[in-house]
């Protein structure tokens, strides 16, 4: 079990050295960045904003009846709206997902393209493949998620709102107070670093399975899974590790 | 030229080449027949790079291929041009991108200069008018003749076709052969074609290498196949009844 861990991670960073090499021609590599900038933040708006507008909504309703008959001023309720959104469920939960959507999606691509022979045409032709086909997608999504999770957060915020202030929990008032309090910009801070990490996991991890699939349609599917769970495994330990770091 | 110097290949504890010694000559069709699991797709693969030799040397000219750096071997892959069985066409990218990406790739040419050259090699291999297609869009033929167009853009020295014919009909095979055989002597370069494709031997075999278990069990020319006594070769080639006693009565009448 050890040793094979130490092999796929061996194997990991050996890609990884492989894929910062230097691009053959930047312009190609700037192509292919902007086109996948494109589809995971383009692409991954819908899900994004849909999920961010529940998990508000939901973390509002929880809070308003957990605040009910007690001491604690109901403004609270978007006090704490805000600060769970941006220190955690905006960047945790968003990433989640997206390894689900992005991160299937490029070890599925990749894959595709290993048993094409695409990824051996390449090579032949002289194409750095690591670099080519992992570096665009780390870049963009190293660019993009933080923005989709910056973007989910606001969403969230205001899915707070509209599932308590038209029922009537807290009123307008109220609400805008509880998000104007008690403002930590490190928070946002916290916010963008989890973001940055997580976007690498979630675009290295299913690079690596797709890079090094072998077999058929049952194995593509297989790095599929693997990519996700793996990825999701390792959003949630470094979660847990950057709070560690960062709130120390 | 390309010379496999004693090629040995292991799997785990499978040999599956036992010391190669080929030379592939220029201007030549040179071609790797043999059964499935002879060993033709590792050879092929080992001469292109994409495989390392367990122990044996792979020489383009007077260059040891495997004694390169990274850099170098970029550098030679640029004369190399590949067709594979499947055509390894990009899905995403038109006909016209897939042959313009070592272009884009690698030359500093203008726009104007790679669509020149991508027009080129469509007319080169009868495709002129499919820029705008789609892999998904054309046939398998035209695909393997896209994918013929891809390998010679950057005019390499060393052409490689993995099985060309494979999933073909005969009359369609037979444009495939006599293109790869027409590009090979217009521009003088080393093609090394992989096939199980018995035409293919009969019609372009310049140089004809026959794998049996690892081993090159038979060298000669499409001309000394049929006075050949490598039972073998006989049996390999004329395998159907149909074309042993094609090749039964032909002798007799010869």
């Amino acid at each position: 079990m050890n040793l094979n861990f130490l092999y796929h991670f061996g194997r990991y960073l050996s890609m990884m050295r492989l894929a910062v090499s230097r691009p053959e021609r930047f312009t190609m590599y700037w192509k292919e960045t902007m086109r996948q900038m494109n589809d995971i933040g383009i692409g991954s708006l819908v899900i994004v904003g849909l999920i961010a507008v529940f998990i508000g909504a939901v973390t509002a309703v929880q809070f308003a009846y957990q605040l009910q008959d007690s001491f604690v001023p109901r403004y609270y309720i978007g006090y704490i709206v805000r600060d769970s959104t941006i220190i955690e469920l905006a960047p945790t939960i968003t990433c989640l997902v997206l390894a689900g959507k992005v991160g299937s999606n490029i070890a599925a691509e990749i894959g595709g393209m290993r048993q094409k022979e695409h990824i051996d045409a390449m090579e032949i032709m002289g194409v750095n493949t690591a670099a080519y086909l992992i570096m665009p997608k780390v870049i963009a999504a190293i660019f993009v998620i933080p923005l989709l999770v910056c973007l989910a957060a606001l969403v969230s915020i205001v899915g707070g709102y509209i599932a308590s202030v038209p029922a009537g929990m807290i009123t307008h008032a109220e609400y805008v107070q509880g998000v104007r309090s008690f403002f930590v910009p490190y928070y946002v801070f916290m916010m963008f670093v989890k973001a940055i990490v997580f976007a690498f996991i979630l675009t290295t991890v299913p690079s690596y399975q797709g890079y090094f699939v072998r077999g058929g349609s049952i194995e593509l599917g297989q790095a599929s899974t693997q990519a996700v769970v793996f990825s999701d495994i390792l959003i949630l330990l470094f979660d847990y590790l950057i709070a560690l770091i960062l709130t120390v | 030229m390309i010379r496999a110097e004693n090629i040995k290949k292991s799997f785990d504890d499978t040999e599956v080449l036992k010391g190669i010694d080929i030379v592939f000559e220029q201007g030549k069709c040179n071609l790797i027949i043999g059964r499935s699991g002879a060993g033709k797709t590792v050879l092929l693969k080992l001469l292109v790079g994409l495989l390392t030799p367990s122990s044996g040397k792979v020489w383009y000219e007077a260059t040891d291929f495997f004694e390169l750096g990274k850099k170098e071997k970029r550098e030679l892959r640029m004369d190399v041009g590949m067709l594979f069985q499947g055509s390894a066409l990009f899905d995403s990218l038109t006909v016209e991108e897939n042959i313009r990406f070592p272009l884009d790739m690698f030359t500093k040419k203008t726009k104007a200069e790679k669509l020149d050259r991508v027009n080129y090699c469509l007319e080169r291999v009868n495709l002129a008018g499919v820029n705008d297609k789609y892999p998904s869009e054309i046939s398998g033929g035209m695909q393997k003749r896209v994918g013929i167009a891809r390998a010679i853009v950057l005019e390499p020295r060393y052409l490689f076709c993995d099985e060309p014919n494979s999933g073909l009909d005969p009359k369609t095979a037979l444009l495939i052969d006599e293109l790869i055989q027409s590009i090979t002597y217009e521009q003088n370069i080393t093609t090394v074609i992989n096939t199980h494709d018995m035409n293919s031997v009969m019609e372009i075999g310049d140089h004809i290498n026959l794998l049996q278990n690892g081993e090159v069990a038979w060298q000669g020319n499409k001309s000394e196949v049929l006075d050949s006594d490598n039972e073998y070769l006989q049996e390999f080639i004329f395998a159907s009844p149909f074309l042993k006693r094609l090749r039964n009565s032909f002798l007799k009448q010869s």
